[in-house]
């Protein structure tokens, strides 16, 4: 047990998913030629005016209130000034004094323990445009050039209070927030794309203290595992600085990756933003029913959904947990359980057959064709014993690749299972006349010998006859 | 008659009349330019091809037969920081000389929509930062009136292109005066609507909180007219307020029976000059004559105003000013690395009261100044908007000086910075409380204009209108024109 603990706080910028952004009518759509989506509102130009997104209000309370925040009816943007050549109006137009959401909170699993982190806030504000540094970095690159489709992208700041103690904490928060903001439709929240970023505010002090040691900011975590990684490097590193008789230098450090550790980014001193109100643009009035039919549109959140999945379905802990981690698995299974009523058959196939083929093809649940209609009257069709199991899976395959219908497949491939007993006479027939060995040890009690005649009678139908039924009529014969 | 010296309303009917086309008016007006901008130098840019381009379009549409607006045809000149298409919108600075704005201002779009004809844009104190339009970049623009006086500020060039019969009508900005007290000084009328009533979208920022477009007019009706198509919500301007634009040529009545008019004692003290007072004085008698209700109001805690706006304005200033480093537009001052690159493009680029405003503003905000100084003047601000709200619990309007003084000698005021401060006396505590106020020209003093001024209640525009059009109905005293007008008289309607 070391004789220090770590104290993490995290800051989350998450882009709200808007179809314009937070001032302007551009469009929020990633991945396009740099600079192709900009005005002259999200680009600064003299005299340009903007309006807010109203859209993105909503977003932010949204998140606030499935976040236990208590929501500002009186709120207002802040100015904060600072130069830098990708933020086009000298200052970013952010919540400094009054945030659309303060006071919340989070609850975590971690190793099977529960834990409640506050959160201090959330508040709105723009993204400034991004520097690419074509043919190096920051430091060694030959030019930089600047692309503003980014500039003006609507965001929430969501920040922690300063409760996490490890990495692995760290981390169950963020795939928790993550999950929430998901269901809640408020973001993409992709990492790779940059529309959930984190940064991690990180001090150490002596276990079972109350105070406050000096702080670093990690930035330029790309992943949560990253996270996780750079707040135990550097944690650990503080610690080594303290015994070593030394002393933690408030700093902005950044993640590599590679080389696996935090370096000091050579910064210039804090600016000081010089924070005011934006007059520019008016306070933002809400009424307390229109909060309400915010909150009235989000759905079931992950704990409660967990919840109702064990205890109203009687799935296992395991299958739930899978099953919540994504809003569109969690959705899936609600719609496909409305056509079918067996929840641990559809578990079965979501955790196995539906999760196996996403992963094998790496694309998301809304990019392939499986539905939970098809589902349905999948399992349908196995249940009646149209087909089995094992033909079961290759239907699905199939119905993933093309939205086919189920029974469109099985008619296709005459899939169909013969259970007609007027089909498979002359085949049992045939079987048993040309497996005297196999009859006679049947016959003398060895009852396995049977297992090996139906296999004769599977592969002589390709496997479309009906086992069970097989089994009967063989018994019956040499019975 | 005289086709330059006509109000707007004037020129309408003579071209609903047939009596003369937009483009004859606008060639007037261009000639009158071309011919008096060697002295007077109002313009930064004039635009006589797309002038003439616009005055015949609109021209065909009265062929036609169009129903046309009052304005259609009437030659307009706009303050150089209210972006015009495709036209230069330089704020009188280095720092944007070349600047070409891709829109035009809401107001621009309404009054083009309308038929006015933009003849070009005009000087100003750099960023609006002055009361003399002597901190131009570029030039100084001298007062019609007297050369050797200062046409005020900082819309001075727009005040004295429509005194010198260069533009029919004019844009302004007003951030603590800048369109009163030019339109005293050049002897026209000058008005600054309620805050949110006309769309900023489009007027380049100097403080957001105290910034306005107000229009310069030959008389009530004109003003009147102009107000009709700028006043109104603007979706694209989120300070703008969602209401009714009335119609303000029913406020054009000559009545002020019963009108309760206030006269802050603060506005009349030290610092007057003695023969703007008496004018002031005569102007009250003329009204109470008529049957209104003059009496003294105090407002105590205008002595603070100034300082705190100064201190309010250079904070925004600071801020609005700051995405001029060279990046995206304007000038660049190439350097050896992106922060050098912005000192020197910042340091070319400014002007030195600019710069003093930015420094000012920067320390205000900054940490531990913050308090004593933004938040302090912020705390003023609503003391002196109680003022008013105390004041308007009692009076229709306020009458005061538009200045203390007439126009002040050219060069006089470029560099004090006190006097300059103090010479927007009346005027700045309009802005801190958002109100609508126009100022009024009441006769000369010693060959220079007096201006007086009428504050109003929050979207009263039409109180203002109502008894300045009553001064100007029952008083010579409204309509002034420079020694330049050869008959010395507005189209003889006096």
């Amino acid at each position: 047990m070391s004789r220090y603990e770590a104290v993490i706080g995290l800051e989350v910028h998450v882009e709200l998913k808007t179809k314009s952004k937070l001032f302007c009518g551009c469009s929020t759509e990633f991945g396009q030629e740099p600079n192709s989506i900009v005005c002259p509102v999200c680009l600064g130009l003299p005299g340009s005016t903007g309006v807010l997104n109203k859209k993105a209000v909503e977003l932010a309370v949204k998140a606030g209130l499935a976040l236990n925040c208590e929501i500002g009816t009186y709120t207002w943007f802040d100015r904060k000034n600072y130069f830098y050549p990708d933020l086009p109006k000298g200052f970013q137009i952010s919540q400094v004094f009054r945030p659309i959401a303060y006071k919340g909170y989070l609850d975590i699993d971690v190793n099977g323990q529960n834990k409640r982190v506050r959160i201090t806030r959330a508040h709105l504000e723009e993204d400034p445009g991004k520097l690419i540094h074509s043919g190096g970095s920051i430091t060694n690159s030959r030019s930089t050039n600047v692309d503003y489709n980014r500039s003006g992208m609507p965001l929430i700041e969501i920040v922690s209070e300063p409760e996490l103690h490890s990495g692995e904490e760290a981390k169950a928060y963020l795939e928790k927030l993550k999950a929430i903001l998901e269901y809640t439709g408020v973001s993409d929240v992709k990492m790779e794309q940059g529309s959930l970023r984190c940064d991690a505010n990180v001090s150490v002090r002596p276990a079972g203290t109350a105070g406050l040691g000096t702080k670093t900011e990690i930035k330029n975590m790309n992943s949560f595992r990253a996270v996780q990684r750079a707040i135990e490097y550097e944690a650990k590193r503080q610690i080594g600085v303290l015994e070593d008789g030394g002393r933690v230098i408030q700093e902005t450090r950044g993640w590599d990756e590679n080389k696996g550790e935090t370096l000091s980014q050579r910064n210039k001193e804090n600016p000081d933003y010089r924070c005011f109100i934006e007059h520019d643009l008016a306070p933002i009035g809400l009424t307390q029913q229109w909060i309400e039919e915010v909150k009235a549109t989000i759905p079931e959140l992950p704990d409660a959904r967990r919840k109702r999945l064990i205890h109203e379905h009687g799935l296992p802990d395991y299958d739930a947990g899978v099953i919540i981690s994504s809003f569109g698995l969690a959705e899936f299974f609600d719609a496909t359980l409305k056509k079918y009523s067996d929840a641990k058959t559809i578990s079965n196939w979501i955790t196995g057959e539906l999760l196996r083929l996403l992963n094998a093809r790496n694309v998301e649940l809304n990019e392939t064709k499986i539905t939970p209609g098809r589902l349905a009257a999948l399992l349908q069709l196995i249940e009646k014993g149209t087909i089995s199991n094992k033909m079961g899976k290759e239907v699905f395959e199939e119905v993933f690749e093309t939205g086919k219908e189920p029974e469109q497949i099985v008619k296709e491939k005459s899939m169909l299972q013969i259970s007609d007993e007027g089909q498979l006479t002359g085949i049992i027939t045939e079987v048993i006349a040309g497996n005297p060995k196999s009859v006679a040890d049947f016959k003398s009690g060895k009852e396995q010998a049977i297992g090996f005649l139906v296999g004769q009678v599977m592969k002589a139908t390709k496997g479309q006859a009906n086992p069970g039924i097989v089994n009967t009529m063989i018994r019956e014969r040499l019975g | 008659m005289e086709i330059h010296t006509l109000p707007v309303h004037r020129l309408a009917e003579l071209m609903e009349r047939k009596e003369v086309s937009g483009e004859e008016v606008t060639r007037v007006f261009l000639e009158r330019i071309d011919r008096q901008e060697k002295e007077i130098k109002a313009f930064i840019t004039v635009t006589p091809e797309e002038a003439l381009i616009c005055a015949r379009a609109f021209d065909e549409k009265r062929a036609r037969g169009d129903k046309l607006s009052p304005l259609a045809g009437v030659p307009m000149a706009v303050k150089d920081n209210i972006c015009t298409q495709g036209v230069k919108t330089t704020c009188a600075s280095q720092i944007l000389s070349n600047y070409i704005p891709p829109c035009d201002a809401t107001v621009v779009e309404k009054l083009k929509a309308a038929g006015a004809v933009l003849v070009g844009k005009c000087n100003m104190d750099e960023f609006a930062m002055g009361v003399s339009t002597e901190n131009s970049a570029f030039f100084a623009t001298k007062n019609p009136f007297d050369y050797e006086a200062a046409p005020g500020g900082s819309s001075g060039g727009s005040a004295a292109a429509v005194a010198a019969g260069e533009a029919a009508f004019a844009l302004g900005s007003d951030t603590g005066g800048g369109v009163r007290q030019p339109a005293a000084f050049c002897g026209v009328i000058g008005c600054k609507p309620t805050y949110g009533s006309v769309s900023r979208s489009g007027l380049i920022s100097y403080a957001s909180s105290l910034d306005h477009i107000g229009p310069l007019a030959r008389d009530m009706t004109d003003l009147a007219l102009i107000l009709n198509v700028i006043y109104g919500y603007d979706a694209k301007d989120s300070t703008s307020v969602l209401q009714e634009a009335p119609d303000f040529q029913k406020s054009l009545r000559n009545d002020v029976k019963g009108v309760k008019i206030g006269l802050p004692g603060e506005y009349f003290g030290a610092g007057l000059e003695p023969q703007v007072a008496a004018k002031l004085r005569e102007a009250v008698r003329k009204l109470e004559e008529l049957g209104a209700v003059c009496e003294e109001v105090e407002m105590p805690h205008t002595e603070y105003a100034v300082a705190a706006y100064y201190l309010i304005a250079a904070a925004e200033a600071s801020s609005n000013l700051a995405r001029y480093d060279g990046v995206r537009h304007g000038l660049r001052v190439e350097a050896d690395d992106v922060t050098n690159m912005f000192n020197k493009t910042r340091g070319a680029g400014f002007g030195n009261e600019v710069k003093r405003r930015i420094l000012l503003g920067t320390y205000a905000l900054s940490t531990g100044h913050y308090e004593e100084c933004y938040l302090k003047a912020l705390e003023v601000r609503t003391l002196v908007r109680q003022d008013f709200d105390r004041a308007f619990a009692k009076f229709d309007c306020l009458l005061t000086p538009a200045n203390p003084a007439t126009a002040f000698k050219a060069g006089a005021k470029t560099d004090d910075f006190p006097a300059v401060c103090l010479s927007d006396v009346c005027t700045i505590p309009v802005n801190m409380a958002g109100l609508p106020a126009l100022s009024l020209p009441f006769g000369m003093a010693e060959g220079l204009p007096v201006g007086l001024q009428l504050i109003g209640r929050h979207f009263s525009e039409g109180t203002l209108l109502q008894v300045g059009y009553t001064l100007e109905q029952n008083t010579g005293q409204t309509r002034l024109s420079p020694g330049l007008f050869a008959n010395n008289s507005f189209g003889g309607s006096r």
